[in-house]
């Protein structure tokens, strides 16, 4: 019946048209956008595909590696020398408290055995190095080299020597994301040292992060120093996290904005620990359970903080 | 072809293995640490632009599909933002091509350069949409750097079209 047909043969073989070819690459980009943000369901796509780009990009950050190392190498005698000094009298100045720890977690442990109280977690890892920032601009987010490979799990946190660094987000076979805290909208629950309210953190993505939901007349003051309260069940409780450095009490709104900066070195390259997972927390009680899984006083706090912690 | 339709210089026609080779390098030199100082410019949206004007009918929206994928795995962003982005510029430029090429090459730098501010703008606007974070103005300088690049990436992927076809070893390209 091709002799009916009006329209010419085509003269060579194009393919589809230009448009309907956008219109359908365009509807993949856009379905794969929303299932990767909100469902979570490629996670298999991306790491077969990091298998074969993670060694590309290993190889491409070796001149900046390279790099460090001649100018580490190159940096002379004199500054390790200092260097060292400076720690074997940062190695003297905590030997005390070192020695003594042992004994003191000894007798915590009774203590808390005497008081039929729960005892705590000790904290367990494994040092990674990072290997890059993610080139990514929107978010936060840095690349260690230990994956699956190394038994790391999405949701492991990671410290450094000072403080919290982030959290494990995505895990590839022979690397793992971490997301900072300073990243936009990752929270932490935490506690103030001095007054003991507990609170969540969220990070600014500014490289600074901000106390939100504390009443105006809140006892927080500049200076205050917030470690994980230990109410989720990612952070251990006790380590430090940030420190305020900045209130703005405005009777117009009911929330103080109180701004802290991150107390690890948040945005340094380097080393840091990621922590095995915690023991999962004993089952909330039955009336809780009822009212969608979260107890206690600040259950739109901690659905909030849940929801981050899934969306990791 | 061409070097441009006003041009009476004939080319060589363009070998697929080099054009895949460019690609590569581009995606490899996007991996570099460098990729985070401010206006450095993209460097595959840049590749993958040129090449979609010159040789829309090898360079097409496939590719762009696939290097967008391997970007967005790279940069540890949401699946399908670079993707989106790509395949809109390969479509854009591979429209433009008829018409760009009659222009000497700072007009079309010109022509290439809100190709390229509409490639960071829609993976802007994807981000930000979905609670992203903003990285500040100079993410918009990369692209004004990738179009005066265009002088340059003109001469550098078109120098083995450039070569005669009878080799004479006196002569200079």
């Amino acid at each position: 019946m091709a002799g009916i047909d009006h329209a010419p043969p085509p003269f060579f073989k194009q393919g589809p048209a230009p448009l309907a070819l956008l219109t359908l690459y365009i509807a993949i980009s856009v379905a794969i956008f929303v299932v990767d943000l909100r469902m979570h369901s490629l996670d298999l796509v991306r790491q077969s595909i990091s298998l074969v780009v993670d060694p590309v990009q290993r190889v491409a950050q070796t001149p900046g590696s390279l790099v460090d190392y001649a100018a580490n190498y190159l940096q002379g005698i004199q500054v390790l020398e200092a260097e060292n000094k400076a720690l074997k009298h940062a190695q003297l100045n905590t030997a005390p408290d070192l020695q003594r720890l042992v004994q003191m977690e000894a007798e915590n442990e009774r203590l808390r055995k005497l008081l039929a109280v729960k005892e705590r977690e000790k904290a367990q890892g494994q040092v990674a190095q990072i290997l890059y920032t993610a080139r990514d601009p929107f978010s936060r987010r840095v690349i260690v080299d230990k994956g699956q490979q190394s038994g790391i799990v999405a949701g492991q946190p990671a410290i450094d020597e000072a403080g919290v660094v982030g959290q494990v987000t995505r895990v590839f076979p022979f690397s793992a994301e971490i997301t900072l805290i300073t990243d936009k909208d990752q929270a932490v629950p935490v506690q103030i040292v001095r007054s003991g309210q507990r609170s969540v953190v969220f990070g600014l993505g500014n490289g600074q992060l901000e106390l939100r939901y504390m009443p105006a007349n809140a006892d927080v003051q500049v200076g205050d120093v917030l470690v994980t309260s230990g109410l989720d069940s990612i952070y251990l409780p006790g380590f430090p996290v940030a420190k305020v450095i900045n209130i703005e009490r405005d009777s117009a709104y009911s929330f103080a904005r109180i701004f802290c900066a991150p107390i690890a070195g948040v945005e340094n390259f380097g080393e840091l620990m990621v922590l095995a997972p915690r023991e999962a927390l004993p089952p909330a009680p039955p009336e809780a359970k009822s009212r969608a899984g979260d107890g206690g006083a600040d259950k739109g706090l901690r659905a909030k903080k849940k929801r981050a912690a899934k969306a990791n | 072809m061409q070097a441009t339709y006003s041009s009476s210089r004939i080319l060589l026609p363009v070998r697929p293995w080099f054009i895949f080779l460019s690609l590569i390098i581009a995606l490899l030199m996007n991996f570099l640490p460098t990729a985070h100082w401010p206006g450095v410019p993209d460097w595959v949206a840049l590749v993958l632009c040129f090449w979609s004007v010159r040789e829309f009918r090898k360079v097409g929206m496939g590719w762009a599909f696939v290097l967008g994928l391997l970007m967005d795995v790279a940069d540890g962003a949401v699946l399908g933002q670079h993707c989106f982005a790509y395949v809109l510029l390969a479509y854009l430029a591979a429209s433009l091509s008829r018409r760009l090429l009659w222009f000497p090459l700072a007009q079309q730098a010109l022509q290439v350069l809100p190709l390229l501010m509409l490639c960071q703008a829609v993976q802007l606007a994807m981000r930000l949409l979905v609670g992203g974070d903003f990285p500040g103005w100079s993410y918009f300088i990369g692209p004004v750097i990738a179009s005066l690049l265009w002088f340059p990436a003109t001469f550098i992927l078109l120098l083995p079209q450039y070569q005669a076809v009878d080799q004479d070893p006196n002569r200079p390209i």
